[in-house]
């Protein structure tokens, strides 16, 4: 299990004057769930945008299994395998869910007669079973814009893993979700990582999520790494606990 | 799902009413044949404007270019284009039969490829651009054609070019331009039936919905857009090359890269007829094409002031169109399913129970 | 493309041609600057993208040629000129844009260009499709035995232009409205929270605008001409100015319109003045391009 997919080393980036992250050093290991906790502000989501390939970084290097990537635009990331879902819910809102996940299916291979084809029955198969998957088989012909938040995030996550990715970032899954449904969501998540091998980064902030899925977590506070180790570690860590009560 | 199939019955339909039309209303031919025209200006438009959500300003720019370019072709095969246009000019030229059918269909489609290959061009300066500085740029596109067009000389600069004259009775003539409009619309329909029930349809209202989160997804949004402008730059170009031979003498600033005529007309009608439907172009163009053949006339010169205010209107007040507004108020009977509004449902009810057996 | 090579050669041998040029393409530049930075207020502070502005400078134009037809020196038509637009201003404010103010920026972009076809229609049946211009009874100045020449009406207007201008960022900068405008431009939400009647200050903002665009219109019809449909040329020139500056930077909008009136001069002189507007709209094509490569190369590292 020694084996790094996403290696990030010493990586800065800031915007004007200020400096969102400084000297960041992360490794998620392949296959498993890794964390990235702090507090607001502390820098997750610039790092996030950094790997997936929004804006270049100012210095340091990110690799994606072995390759460079910190020079790349953002398709051609994520038709190397590595997506990301955003904070707030990005889906097609006008489109029906199952059509969201026709046009999900990875484009790594798209050639250019892909843009013409029709959807294949097997694309639909698998549509639907992932819609199964994550509870939304009953409203596949809705309207995606109609769902309610909580329903729109499982289905933003069902279209992640439709486009069969090697490694998911996942910016800050549980949030707005209702209470009754986050066990529902852990399960899914474990569930995808287990069953389908996607390896998982995942920004959040419930902490007794973070703790009960990641086997590695990583705390950033004021665009810096603090800490790093096994959730029972950094659960310890006098660092972490004075950067989130505000002590630092 | 309506996008899946190809509508066979109401494309026999149509097929029938255009075949029909100058057989029963022979004296509407040209207005009909014009109104074909319109039906292609609009749905060619919204497959950016509409089903991509990129509004274009400057769609007339490849009406003009295939226009310009079928003349060129046209006169060039048999004659010096520059002793042509020139205004000394004093011995009459004629086209033998031939030689203008021949120079015709030639001219239509290096027309039609030659806005498709403009399209490729311009796309490199345009879909980097998002939003008002889209619809500005490629307005600055059309205007920068029809400006080049009245400057240069060698196709006859802002006097513009007489069209080689059809070798036939005018009643011939008439009929075969119907045939050829009705024709091209019918293609343009026909083809965009089947294109928005591909792939690309999928792909481009992904575009229109969240651009953001489909390149997040990987889909290769760059291809799709110039596909996309593209596909509509070379019916434009060929109805360009048509139109052009129909009125039989073209000019830069009024007929060729007309801005503030066909090429709003173009935008009023999707607006009118519902933007991102596949019958809201058609039913705009209609309605739009009959107000306008009816009270044009009445408006003694203030047809133009007319036209903006109903501009004005439409935008504010009736944005989603008579199409839109029907599938607003049925939407059932447009196949889109409304999720019923009301609270979050319980775990439980969409399968989401902490233990749950899922779908294998 | 002789003609073209032999008006460089003009102005390679006989430098003081260039200096003729370029004063004249700064005295010009000053209005462009003017009315531009009347563009960037509304955009900025609004959203809203005008392209009805170059029409607005035609109404100027024709109001105050209009005035001098009756007699009245043109330079009282600024004032005049500013009154009426303001009015004008404000009653499109009422009908048409503050109903678009929310929605989408497509829905104000096409309503304001169904404004410019009403305005250009009507001017044209108003007045004709000739070009009119009205002229100050002010002598013109020559300098270096003839070779330079400046119509004084330039320095008039380029005066004029810079004192409005000045009297406008003051406005800005000092009066409680100006300084309303500015934080509603900065987060329309926060200066609605503070008490700030955001709408007020979008009216405001738009009927200045409009006023503003009066002093310019009154401005060209003394140093260049009028017509009901050069006003697209006047709405793109001005897109272009803002657009390579950048609608928040205001000394860069002012740089950005005198680099276009002396562009033009050039521009013109070499080429011969029926390319004006294709070179124009060219120049806009060529910002967008640029502009494209920047925020390209902002997004994303190069490869």
């Amino acid at each position: 299990m020694n084996d790094a997919i996403i290696e990030l080393t010493n990586v800065s980036k800031s915007f004007g004057g200020v400096i969102a992250n400084h000297d960041v050093s992360l490794t998620v290991q392949r296959g498993a769930i890794t964390g990235l906790i702090g507090p607001n502000g502390s820098g997750k989501t610039t790092l996030f945008n950094s790997i997936v390939g929004y804006h270049p970084i100012d210095s340091g290097s990110i690799r994606f299994e072995g390759r460079e990537i910190s020079q790349l635009r953002v398709q051609d990331i994520a038709r190397l395998g590595l997506l990301r879902t955003f904070q707030t819910t990005r889906i097609y809102g006008k489109m029906s869910c199952l059509q969201n996940m026709q046009i999900s299916v990875p484009h790594r291979k798209a050639r250019f007669s892909d843009m013409f084809s029709y959807g294949r029955t097997e694309v639909i198969e698998r549509a639907e079973h992932l819609l199964a998957f994550v509870g939304l088989y009953e409203k596949r012909f809705l309207r995606a814009g109609s769902l309610s938040f909580g329903q729109q995030k499982l289905l933003e996550f069902a279209m992640a893993l439709i486009n069969e990715p090697t490694v998911l970032l996942l910016d800050e899954p549980t949030a707005g979700i209702n209470p009754t449904l986050i066990n529902g969501l852990i399960d899914r998540l474990k569930r995808a990582n287990a069953e389908f091998g996607i390896t998982m980064l995942i920004i959040e902030h419930n902490m007794r999520v973070i703790m009960n899925m990641a086997s590695k977590i990583y705390c950033l506070a004021h665009g810096e790494m603090l800490a790093a180790g096994a959730p029972s570690e950094i659960q310890r860590d006098q660092n972490v606990i004075d950067a989130y009560l505000g002590a630092h | 799902m309506s996008r899946t199939s190809l509508h066979p019955l109401t494309m026999g339909l149509l097929l029938l009413v255009g075949i029909a039309a100058p057989l029963l209303f022979p004296a509407y031919t040209n207005q009909v044949a014009v109104l074909w025209l319109m039906i292609v200006f609009a749905s060619t438009w919204d497959i950016l404007g509409g089903q991509m959500g990129y509004n274009s300003l400057g769609n007339i720019f490849f009406f003009g270019a295939g226009m310009y370019t079928s003349a060129v072709v046209q006169i060039g095969l048999f004659y010096d284009v520059g002793m042509y246009t020139s205004g000394a000019r004093t011995t009459h030229i004629v086209f033998t039969t031939t030689q203008y059918f021949a120079g015709f269909a030639l001219g239509t489609i290096t027309g039609g490829v030659a806005a498709a290959l403009l399209a490729v061009a311009t796309s490199w300066i345009v879909f980097g651009l998002r939003g008002p500085y889209f619809a500005i740029g490629t307005l600055g596109v059309a205007v920068a054609g029809a400006e080049l067009m009245a400057s240069w000389e060698w196709v006859g600069a802002a006097a513009g070019i007489s069209m080689p004259v059809f070798p036939g009775a005018p009643d011939t003539q008439k009929l075969f331009f119907y045939f050829l409009l009705f024709g091209l619309a019918f293609v343009v329909l026909v083809f965009l039936r089947w294109l928005y029930a591909t792939n690309f349809g999928l792909a481009i209202n992904a575009i229109r919905d969240d651009e953001e989160k489909a390149e997040a997804m990987g889909l290769h949004t760059r291809r799709y857009k110039r596909t996309a402008w593209t596909i509509a730059a070379f019916f434009l170009g060929i109805a360009g090359a048509i139109f052009g031979n129909m009125t039989g003498f073209i000019e830069p600033r009024d007929i060729a890269f007309p801005t503030t005529t066909f090429n709003i007309f173009m935008i009023l009608m999707v607006l009118l007829g519902g933007k991102g439907t596949f019958w809201g172009p058609v039913v705009g163009a209609v309605v739009f094409h009959v107000i306008k053949e009816v009270t044009w006339t009445y408006f003694l010169g203030w047809q133009f002031i007319a036209l903006g205010l109903l501009i004005v209107i439409i935008v504010v007040y009736f944005q989603q169109g008579i199409v839109g507004w029907l599938m607003e108020k049925y939407p059932e009977r447009f196949g889109i399913h409304i999720a019923p509004k009301g609270k979050e449902e319980p775990a439980s009810a969409i399968g989401l129970a902490p233990h749950p057996e899922g779908a294998k | 493309m002789e003609q073209v090579i032999g008006n460089i050669s003009v102005l390679a041998a006989m430098p003081i041609f260039n200096l003729g040029l370029l004063i004249d393409g700064l005295l010009v530049g000053s209005i462009f600057a003017l009315a531009a930075y009347g563009l960037a207020l509304v955009w900025g502070v609004m959203n809203v993208k005008n392209l009805a502005q170059g029409d607005f400078i035609m109404i100027g134009g024709y109001i105050t040629w209009t005035l001098g037809r009756m007699g009245i020196d043109p330079l009282l038509g600024v004032p005049v000129a500013m009154v009426v637009l303001w009015g004008i201003g404000w009653v499109l404010y009422r009908t048409v844009i503050s109903k678009v103010i929310t929605r989408d920026l497509f829905t104000s972009l096409l309503a304001t260009f169904g404004i410019a076809i009403v305005i250009q229609q009507g001017l044209n049946l108003a007045f004709g499709p000739d070009t009119q211009s009205a002229h100050a009874n002010l002598p013109t100045l020559s300098f270096a035995g003839g070779l330079i020449t400046i119509a004084t009406t330039r320095i008039v207007g380029f005066v004029l232009a810079i004192l409005l201008a000045i009297a406008v960022i003051l406005f800005m900068r000092k009066s409680r409205m100006g300084q309303a405008i500015r934080a509603t431009a900065q987060d329309s939400r926060a200066a609605r929270v503070l008490g700030i009647d955001t709408e007020k200050v979008y009216s405001f903002t738009f009927c200045l605008n409009a006023a503003i665009c009066g002093a310019a219109g009154a401005l060209v019809v003394m140093v260049w001409n009028v017509q009901p449909f050069l006003g697209t040329t006047y709405s793109i020139r001005l897109f272009v100015i803002v657009t390579a500056a950048g609608f928040g930077n205001l000394p860069g909008v002012i740089a950005a319109g005198f680099g276009m009136g002396v562009f033009e001069q050039f521009g013109g002189f070499v080429l011969g003045a029926e390319f004006q507007q294709a070179l124009i709209v060219l120049l806009l094509l060529a910002v967008l391009a640029v502009r494209q490569l920047q925020q390209r190369r902002v997004r994303q590292a190069v490869q």
